[in-house]
Formats: structure tokens, C-alpha cells, sequence
């Protein structure tokens, strides 16, 4: 199960971060006004589960017609967008977890049990999307749980459920990928040729994500890794080439060994 | 409304999604029109002259619907000879006169009749309703025009209430060709809106004012419909009403009212605004738009009957409505003979709208005052004479979730910062009372489509925190205890009072379903009522509200109904309950031509069902059921009968929609663009710079207007403010500053202005402001985005500054209030005040406190020249 969040409707209202700490008891991270457009909450983080970022462009949105007079062409669109941790089918978080604080549950979805987690921080590098983070004064590392609890419950998550233009979509991840391919077929047959889909390719570098995006740019200008590749992937070829190293190693050694006895 | 309604704005984003265009018209660039087809910004306080512009264009280019509008608008219609158009008279109608600074409205009728109007002001007063939405802390004002004919507050029945035509029907050219018809007088006036002139007043280049009304019309006619959704954005003007009714003679030229997608939707500040005025927080009106009786005419309860009820129309039957509301309120008490109590209710001897209670207070004749679920120290105009008002006052009763600006101004207020005020010398009491939730008590929302949606508690509330109804029932409880034993006759509207409603749990609180089927009415037997239609004039029905009449049909909470919309027709009848008799689109008979088919089989909505010999279709049918489309009236015919079978505008005398309004207008019959208040701009259109009907308040050093372009020290003041909500905060603060999880999505308050101001006026993004108008001075942070835009109007070059307005000292997050830049010019109908345009300075840095923050104000004052008359001459 997963996300899809279609930001071509999404309209910035921020119902998602609040339904998410509300419904998740995440702390209120202080009160900035940072000037990044309605942006004050910055990205994601211990206290940030769901993120809304605006970003505001010189550029023409498809066949949008705006007219604002500013010098140049007069071009301009607002892109909104709400973020949310992947829950990657291969999570570097989980993966480095000594303590089995993070896994994966039922639902495919990676989750830190907070009893557990000790705050040694090891997840927090091996994340490609940083995403979780540790809790100024607490030190444990917390993230999006895809509302473990409200699955259980057979209930949606909090954002999905909160957001009242269907941007954020909840469902089996397959379901949602047909969805969002339809949904980028249908925006640039209107002209929105920019349309594309992340997060959606189960051959990625993070095995796929459990929180895909249709998005109206480069996911750099939301603020996502364009080629995210998860830093444990090389792991098992890494221990490959380590053993074979070492038998190496060891023939080398042993010859060098029966060479002197000789 | 993406930015003020987000949950609305999902059948918004449904319907794009389904192929609609979505026009966003705003001075900002908002979350709205992030994700419209089609974005046009215009000057603040242009609009008329936007929609006029759309007009002309939809009369020369023969876009209207012919056949709609010969049928039923009242197009056709000829006008007395008497009546003098703003053309004739630079920018002024028939009928000014220049002493009271008002109309005679008898200058616009119709040949040989005399009108009534439905809305608006009616005949023998001057006074009408008002919009008391001030999206503020809301529902306060109630109010009166001062200098009105006659003076008194006069209410108007609004909403349902019908224009009676006390002679035969108006004379009517059909070819639409005689030069006072109504269409050729309308073709007349707007003729000077063209898209040059367009360009000129609005800052909107002509190729897109033409884009909007080309996609407009394309979009309207036999097959398709638009539909207008507005804020107070368009009501906050001192030309506020003219708005709304440029949009309906637009809507109405279209073909788009009474019809599926179509109409004009309000979108109101709060979740129950529309309740509010449903059953009234008004001065002026009783519950379902009768009007209060005024002191001096109506003597006795035939004379008020007499004088407000309609000749024609459902308004015929105003007897059985008030007689009802009499017997749910005073019980067996109302009879009969004693007129039902009519002398129980108080007389309006003139207006008592929030601003001129401010005025009252002020001057010492207001001495107590309750202020409920509004913080006007915030959300007011001119909030700093709010507080002054309050500080005059005996007592002051305070009911909010949190101590709110409006209950703490007398110890941390800036007037204490400043040594306008001290504490010690404030003899105002004040009582702060902690206010229930909706999740903690039961009851009805009425929202903007007037449908009833019923919430039920989810928790107790604590501590001392209690409900509305709670605080009412036990406070008439005491009262009527101390006076049960009073003979005064003063005494007896509450000692006859039926004040029984039953209680229940620790807190002893009311039923809020009793009040409800109160509200709906019952007959002799006490059996519950389902339509109005069975409301009786001689006192054997008892009903709360008329209209809300069937909200609880055979006992039932239609209200509560909650059959989820995939198990029910795509009106969906049995979600909620709207009024009047649970219909969804008003005036829907409009839906079908006037033989009574649908216009289209796209937009079938309601027909006439020839073999049946009734109407039908997906709504109840917003007319008599078995009334034939050639139904014709006799000419003596009264009440509904008078309704002939091809005037789907039932509750108007004439049942025609109103291209020209007859009467009911206090600044004229067809709106025209005039300037706000406080403009920087010279009306390129007509001599007369502002609305000439406006309301101009007492002169007081608190509450100076600014010098307009063309006038010396308007330049001190070049910019135009603008103020607005944001999705992440409430009105004015009370339900969002407090909380923290709002709070930080939002924390302080900024203003918004374009890179080309800030380099103009050195502002630096993430800095501060200072912004100041004659009456007051506030600071902002500032954020400098391309969503704000310099506009070109009359080659010169227009700013405009965005202000958020939820802001006060109190609270989680703090910052100033946009309202205290406001002044006191309201419109003239509904006195509402005009926050959406006036004229302001910038710079950079912070303000300064104290006293020398009236320092700064007095240097501005000063420079501009500014004196008790400056801004009020008639032009």
C-alpha cells in the first residue's frame, strides 16, 4: 500500500501536515517566517511528516493564461506540492537499523517503532531522500509512518484522508501507478507537457517507492533527488567483492604460506 | 476561494477535472489561481466596471439569451418617463437629492406601477437589510443608512421576499426596442464599458478582458451554464451591493440562474453566516427575513402586515408567518386579541448596526454590549474605535474559546501601549465566558447553499466552558426568575415567553432538537409541520421560522440526513435538509422554457409533465405543482395566484428577475463604477468620483477619510491595500492564532507586495514594514513575489499592497491588524464596511510604539492635509 499525490490539484492548504500531526501527535517544530512563499514549515524532518512546498515560477503552467505584469513575458505559475517519506521497497533506514527499531510491515510500509529506536542516527545518512531525522532533545529518529496504526485499523492515513482535492491518494502501490499514468496521459493531452511521474519505477535506485508523485518539473525544484539510489544497494555486491577479496586474500596468504614451507 | 475555502473548492477542482474552465478575477495571484485556467488581476475596487465591461460586451455581440431574457427578466418592461439614467446626469440618477444625500426611489419605476422590492429597501423607510458578514469575527453589523427618506431603519424581507405590484402588470415592449424598456436602458448605461474603458479603470489589458468574456459566453446559453462564486471580496466596497448585482444582471442576461451549474454562489466567512441571518443576528430582522416593526408606523399588527406584506407572490402570506413565529415564541400568550403580541416587540427608531453601536458607545448612549464568536478589536474596521467604544461602555460580555483581543484590550490594548488609554481609568466591566466547540455541543450548520447540516456533540465540554444555547436557556431562565414575580407590563414579553426547553446530563444542557422542532413548527394538535405552505394566520400554527419550515417533517431530523451521495440522485434530496422545502437550486422552474421543457436535455433540471399535469424532474420544483405553464392570472389576482404560469421569480411581485431594479437600491437601480472611498485613482468614467449614496459616518478625529486623486495630499497615501484571509488562519484569529499547529504554517503577519514596489518603496523581502493610513500606523514583514503585480491604469502605474487581516496582540502567533488601517464609508444598503480597497503608505522598517506610534499617525494627517471634512463631500 501507498501514496500517489497528484500536485497538478493540489492547492496548498496544508490539510495534510495538519491532519498528520494531529492524528500522529507530532510536536509544533517553532514558529518562522521563513519568505520561501507560504512555505514556513521548510521540508521534511523529525517534526515535519508531510511537507507542502510552494514554489513560485517565471514560467507558463500548460495553457494557463496569466497576465501579471512584471517586466519580461509575464509568465508565472505557483506549484504546490506535498512531500512524505517514500517507504522505499529497498530502505536504507531499515537496512543500517541496528537495533530492528525500523521494519517493514504488513502493509510494505517502513515504520520506526519509537520504544525501540536507541537514537544512534545510523538511518538518517542512509536515507536518499533525507527524510528521517532525529528529535532535537529526544534523539530518536522519527518519520512518516503511513499511519501504521490507522492501516491497521483498515482506515486511511490522516492526509489522505484530510485532503479535500483527492491530491494525495491512498491505495495498493499498482492500483495507484495505472492511476497515475492515466492522470500524466490526460494532462498532456491538455497541454500540461511537463507532467511527469517519480517514484513510480520499481526499477529505480530505491527498488520503488511506496510514495510516488506526479509532478509539473525536475524534482530538484521540489526539492527531491532526481536519481535517488539507496546507499545500501551496493551492499550485497560490496560484501560480494569482500568475500571474494578475502578468499583472495586467504589463497594468497595459504600459497604464500605453503611457499615457505617449502 | 481555494485560499478561504479549500474543502469547497474540491467540487471546484472536480469539475475542472471534468472539463470546466475556471476564470480566477482577483488583484493576487492566490492558491486559486494556481490551479484556474485563466488568471486576471485587476485593481481593487474595479470590478463593476469589469462586469459592466462583460455586459456590454454580451449586448453588443448579441450573446444573451433571447429567449430567456424576453421570458423572464424584465427586459421588456418601459419605464416611467421620469427616470434619468447616469448617462443623462454625470453619473447620478433621477431622483438625488442632495440635502438628505439619498433617492427617491419613485423616480425608477415602471410606467403606471408602483414596486415593492423583494430585497433591498422598501417604500415608507429607507432602512434594508444588511450582509452583517464582516468575515471578521463576524456577525455584527447590523445597520441603518443615515438619511434615508424618512430617516428610520426600515428592514427589508431578504433572501425570499417579493416586490408587489400594486396595480396591473407593467407596460411591455416585446421587441425590446422602446427607448425606456428596461434592455434598452441597460444597453444604454453600459455602453461606456467598453474593453478600452475596461483597460483603463481595471489595469486589464483588453485581450484579456476579451479571453474572459469569450470563454463566458461560450460557456453559457441552452447548453451549458456558469456559474459565479464569490467572498466578501465583492461585498466589502462602499459600492458592495452594486457588485452582486452586476453579476446577477450578467448572470441573468446569460440565462444562468435557476438552472444546474448555474447562479451566483456567496461563499460566507463562517460555517453558519448564512444561518445567522436565516435566523437573525440582525438588528432589523426577525427570523426568516419579516421585518422588524419600526416605531411610529406600525401601530398595530394589521398596519405592519399591511405595509410589508406583498400584493402578489409568496410575501401575500406574511400574516400566517409572523403569527407563527409569535405562537412559537409567546405561546397561548399570543392571540387574537392582543394582535398576537406584536406589541411585545421592541421598535426600531432609527439603525443599529455594529458601526453606528461603535458610535453609540462612543458617545455614551450604548452602555452594554455582547460580543459572541467575533473579536472586533481584530476583524473591524477601524479597530482601534472599536476598543475606544468598548472602553465607554458599563459592561462588556465576551464569549470566545480564548481571551480573545476584543476581552483584553483594557489591560494590553495598544491604546494602553500609547497612554491613549489607562487601565485604572477604565470603568468597563468586562465578563469573559469560555465558549463550547461544534464537537462539544449539538446542532445545525446552515451553509451558503442554505442546506441544514446537523452536527452532534462528540465530547463533553470542561471546566467552565458551555454552549450558546446553554448560556441563552439559563440566562432567560434567571432572568424570567427574577421577574416572576413583576406585574410591570415591561416585563411580560419574558415572562410570557415558552422558555421550556427540556435539559439533560450534569450540565443541564437544553436539547438542541427541541429548539430545532420549534423552529419547524406545529399545528394545533402539536403535531410537527412539513411545509410552509401550511402556516395559518390565525394563531393555530406555531412555527419558529418560516422558511426553515420541514427541517423537521414528521418529527425527523431532516437536518441529520447523512445518505452518502452514491445511494441517491446526483442532487442528492436526502443529504441534510436545504430550505425552503429541501430544494437545492432556487427558482429551478427557470430550468425549462416557457412552455415548460427543458431548455436542453443536457441541462434538463425541472419540467412541466404534461400527462401527470404537475411539474417535476430531479429538485423539488420551485413552483405551484399543478400550476400549468399557460397558466394566466385575472387581474385582481393576489399572493401566488398572481404568479403566472411563466414567471419562474416566485417570490417577486412581477415574477420577472431584475435586469433594472425598480426600487429597493439606496445608490440607484443599475449599478455603475464609482471609486472607493479612499482611491488614488480619478473616475475615468463619470464625473461624480465616489458613490454618492455611500455612508459617511459622524465626524470624529477617529475615523479620517483620505484625500482622493485630483484632490491636494492624496499623494501621501498612493498605494492600494487590499485585505484577505489565508487558508492557514480563521477571521480574525480566534480559532487559529491560538493554536499551534496553525500557527506555524503561518506564524506572523506579513504583507504581500511586488518586486517593483519593494525596489520603489525599499522594501527587502523577509524585512519589515511599516504601513500607515489616517488612522492608524502597523508594521508587517514583507514578502516580495511576482504574485503581486503593478497594474497600468490610465497610464499611470497602480500598486497594490496585500494585507492578511487575522493578526492581533493576543495569542499563540501575534502580529498587527490590517483593520486598523480601515475607515468607516460603508455601503449604503447593507453598511458594510469597505476594507477590500483603500488607499495606504508604505515603508521600510519597523513602526514605532507608544506614543510615538501617534506621532507618526499625526505627521501623515498632517502632510496630507487631512481635517474632519476631507473625504466627505457627495462626489
Amino acid at each position: 500500500m501507498g501514496f500517489f499525490t497528484d500536485t497538478s490539484i493540489c492547492i496548498g492548504c496544508k490539510a495534510c501536515e495538519v491532519a498528520c500531526k494531529e492524528w500522529n501527535q507530532v510536536p509544533e517544530d517553532g514558529l518562522n517566517f521563513t519568505g520561501m512563499s507560504y512555505d514556513n514549515t521548510q521540508g521534511l524532518g523529525a517534526d515535519t511528516w508531510r511537507h507542502v512546498a510552494f514554489i513560485e515560477q517565471p514560467r507558463r503552467l500548460g495553457a494557463q493564461q496569466v497576465d501579471l505584469h512584471h517586466e519580461g513575458d509575464g509568465q508565472f505559475r505557483w506549484l504546490m506540492s506535498s512531500d512524505v517519506c517514500k517507504h522505499c521497497t529497498q530502505a536504507g533506514c531499515l537496512d543500517v537499523c541496528p537495533t530492528g527499531a525500523l521494519f517493514r510491515t504488513e502493509f510494505g510500509t517502513v515504520v520506526v517503532q519509537e520504544d525501540v529506536c536507541n537514537g544512534c542516527g545510523y538511518c538518517i545518512p542512509a536515507c536518499p531522500f533525507g527524510v528521517i531525522d532525529q528529535r532535537k532533545g529526544d534523539g530518536r529518529a522519527w518519520k512518516c509512518t503511513l499511519c501504521y496504526d490507522r492501516l491497521k485499523a483498515d482506515m486511511e492515513p490522516a492526509c489522505a484522508k484530510a485532503c479535500p482535492t483527492k491530491s494525495i491518494q491512498f491505495g495498493p502501490l499498482e492500483e495507484l501507478r495505472t492511476r497515475a499514468a492515466g492522470r500524466v496521459e490526460e494532462l498532456h493531452q491538455r497541454g500540461v507537457s511537463e507532467a511527469r511521474l517519480y517514484g513510480h519505477d520499481p526499477d529505480d535506485g530505491v527498488g520503488g517507492a511506496g510514495a510516488m508523485f506526479l509532478l509539473l518539473d525536475e524534482p530538484e525544484v521540489y526539492g527531491l533527488p532526481p536519481d535517488p539510489v539507496v546507499s545500501t544497494r551496493q551492499l550485497p555486491d560490496m560484501w560480494r567483492r569482500a568475500a571474494v577479496s578475502a578468499l583472495g586474500l586467504a589463497g594468497a596468504v595459504a600459497v604464500a604460506f605453503l611457499g615457505t614451507r617449502r | 476561494m481555494a485560499e478561504c475555502h479549500p474543502v469547497g473548492f474540491q467540487w471546484v477542482m472536480e469539475a475542472k477535472q471534468r472539463g470546466a474552465t475556471i476564470i480566477h478575477v482577483d488583484p493576487r495571484f492566490t492558491r486559486t489561481s494556481a490551479v484556474a485556467d485563466i488568471h486576471v488581476p485587476l485593481r481593487a475596487g474595479s470590478d463593476i466596471a469589469f462586469l459592466g465591461g462583460i455586459i456590454n460586451y454580451v449586448i453588443e455581440n448579441e450573446k444573451w439569451f433571447r429567449d430567456y431574457v424576453l421570458a423572464y427578466t424584465n427586459a421588456s418592461f418601459i419605464l416611467n418617463e421620469e427616470y434619468r439614467d447616469t448617462e443623462d446626469l454625470d453619473g447620478l440618477f433621477s431622483g438625488w437629492d442632495e440635502e438628505s444625500r439619498s433617492y427617491d426611489q419613485e423616480k425608477w419605476q415602471y410606467e403606471g406601477t408602483e414596486t415593492q422590492s423583494a430585497a433591498g429597501q422598501r417604500k415608507k423607510g429607507a432602512e434594508n437589510e444588511q450582509e452583517n458578514e464582516q468575515e471578521n469575527g463576524d456577525s455584527g453589523g447590523a445597520g441603518s443608512r443615515a438619511g434615508g427618506p424618512e430617516g428610520a431603519a426600515r428592514s427589508q424581507s431578504h433572501g425570499s421576499g417579493g416586490p408587489s405590484l400594486r396595480t396591473h402588470r407593467p407596460e411591455r415592449d416585446d421587441s425590446l426596442q422602446h427607448p425606456l424598456c428596461v434592455f434598452q436602458v441597460l444597453k444604454r448605461h453600459f455602453a461606456r464599458y467598453t474593453p478600452e474603458m475596461v483597460e483603463r479603470v481595471c489595469g486589464v489589458p483588453q485581450d484579456a478582458f476579451l479571453r474572459v468574456c469569450e470563454t463566458l459566453t461560450a460557456n453559457s446559453g441552452r447548453e451549458r451554464t456558469t456559474a459565479f462564486c464569490y467572498a466578501v471580496g465583492w461585498t466589502q466596497h462602499s459600492v458592495g451591493v452594486q457588485y452582486i448585482r452586476t453579476a446577477s444582471i450578467l448572470q441573468l442576461l446569460l440565462g444562468n440562474i435557476g438552472r444546474p451549474g448555474g447562479g451566483i454562489m456567496a461563499l460566507r466567512g463562517h460555517a453558519s453566516i448564512q444561518g445567522s441571518t436565516d435566523i437573525p443576528t440582525l438588528f432589523n430582522i426577525l427570523p426568516g427575513y419579516l421585518p422588524m416593526p419600526h416605531a411610529g408606523v406600525d401601530t398595530d399588527l394589521d398596519t405592519y402586515i399591511e405595509g410589508e406584506a406583498a400584493a402578489q407572490g409568496y410575501w401575500a402570506n406574511m400574516a400566517a408567518y409572523f403569527t407563527s413565529l409569535a405562537r412559537a415564541w409567546w405561546g397561548e400568550a399570543a392571540t387574537a386579541d392582543n394582535d398576537y403580541c406584536f406589541d411585545y416587540l421592541p421598535r426600531l427608531t432609527g439603525s443599529h448596526s455594529t458601526y453606528e453601536t461603535v458610535y453609540a458607545q462612543l458617545d455614551g448612549t450604548c452602555k452594554g454590549y455582547f460580543i459572541v464568536g467575533e473579536n472586533p478589536a481584530v476583524g473591524s474596521a477601524n479597530a482601534r474605535m472599536q476598543r475606544l467604544g468598548m472602553a465607554n461602555l458599563d459592561w462588556l460580555v465576551v464569549r470566545d474559546f480564548f481571551p480573545i483581543e476584543s476581552a483584553t484590550w483594557w489591560k494590553d490594548g495598544p491604546e494602553i501601549a500609547s497612554g491613549e488609554l489607562r487601565t485604572e481609568d477604565i470603568a468597563t466591566e468586562v465578563f469573559f465566558f469560555p465558549a463550547a466547540a461544534h464537537t462539544e455541543k449539538s446542532g445545525s450548520f446552515t451553509n451558503t447553499q442554505r442546506m441544514l447540516q446537523w452536527h452532534h456533540q462528540a465530547v463533553e465540554p470542561t471546566g467552565a466552558v458551555r454552549s450558546e444555547l446553554w448560556f441563552y436557556f439559563h440566562l432567560g431562565r434567571i432572568i424570567r426568575q427574577k421577574l416572576a414575580g413583576s406585574t410591570d407590563p415591561m416585563d411580560a414579553p419574558l415572562r410570557d415567553l415558552v422558555w421550556d426547553y427540556p435539559t439533560s446530563g450534569a450540565l443541564a444542557e437544553p436539547s438542541a432538537e427541541a429548539v430545532l422542532a420549534e423552529i419547524n413548527g406545529h399545528d394545533a394538535q402539536g403535531e410537527p409541520l412539513s411545509a410552509y405552505t401550511e402556516l395559518k394566520d390565525d394563531g393555530s400554527t406555531a412555527c419558529g421560522c418560516w422558511i426553515y419550515c420541514g427541517v423537521y417533517a414528521e418529527g425527523e431530523n431532516q437536518a441529520a440526513r447523512r445518505k452518502p451521495g452514491q445511494d441517491q440522485s446526483w442532487v442528492a434530496p436526502e443529504w441534510g435538509w436545504a430550505w425552503p422545502a429541501n430544494r437545492r437550486i432556487l427558482y429551478n422552474r427557470a430550468s425549462a422554457d416557457p412552455e415548460g421543457k427543458p431548455w436542453s436535455e443536457r441541462k434538463a433540471y425541472v419540467w412541466w409533465d404534461e400527462g401527470a399535469g404537475r411539474w417535476t424532474g430531479h429538485d423539488v420544483p420551485d413552483f405551484q405543482e399543478d400550476k400549468p405553464p399557460w397558466y394566466r392570472s385575472p387581474e385582481e389576482a393576489r399572493g401566488p395566484d398572481a404568479i403566472e404560469g411563466d414567471d419562474p421569480f416566485i417570490m417577486q411581485g412581477d415574477g420577472k428577475g431584475w435586469l433594472f431594479a425598480p426600487s429597493g437600491l439606496a445608490d440607484g437601480p443599475l449599478p455603475t463604477h464609482y471609486e472607493p472611498q479612499d482611491s488614488p485613482v480619478s473616475n475615468p468614467l463619470y464625473p461624480q468620483q465616489r458613490n454618492p449614496a455611500r455612508q459617511i459616518m459622524p465626524s470624529r478625529r477617529e475615523n479620517l477619510y483620505h484625500p482622493s486623486a485630483g484632490e491636494a495630499g492624496a499623494e501621501v497615501f498612493p498605494y492600494v491595500a487590499t485585505t484577505y484571509r489565508l487558508t492557514e488562519h480563521h477571521t480574525a484569529g480566534g480559532m487559529s492564532r491560538w493554536l499551534p499547529y496553525l500557527s506555524e504554517l503561518q506564524p506572523e503577519m506579513f504583507c504581500e507586495v511586488s518586486p517593483e514596489l519593494a525596489r520603489e518603496a525599499g522594501l527587502e523581502h523577509g524585512g519589515w514594514a511599516t504601513i500607515i493610513s489616517a488612522r492608524q500606523a502597523i508594521e508587517a514583514r514583507v514578502m516580495v513575489t511576482d504574485r503581486m503585480a503593478p497594474l497600468a491604469v490610465g497610464g499611470r502605474t497602480v500598486h497594490q499592497i496585500g494585507l492578511p487581516y487575522h493578526w492581533g496582540a493576543n495569542g499563540y502567533s501575534t502580529g498587527d491588524g490590517a483593520n486598523e488601517l480601515a475607515h468607516l464609508a460603508l455601503d449604503p444598503n447593507v453598511h458594510i464596511q469597505e476594507v477590500k480597497a483603500f488607499t495606504v503608505d508604505i515603508r521600510p522598517g519597523r513602526r514605532p510604539d507608544g506614543a510615538a506610534r501617534l506621532d507618526l499617525l499625526r505627521q501623515y494627517q498632517e502632510r496630507a492635509g487631512i481635517t474632519l471634512e476631507t473625504g466627505k463631500g457627495r462626489s
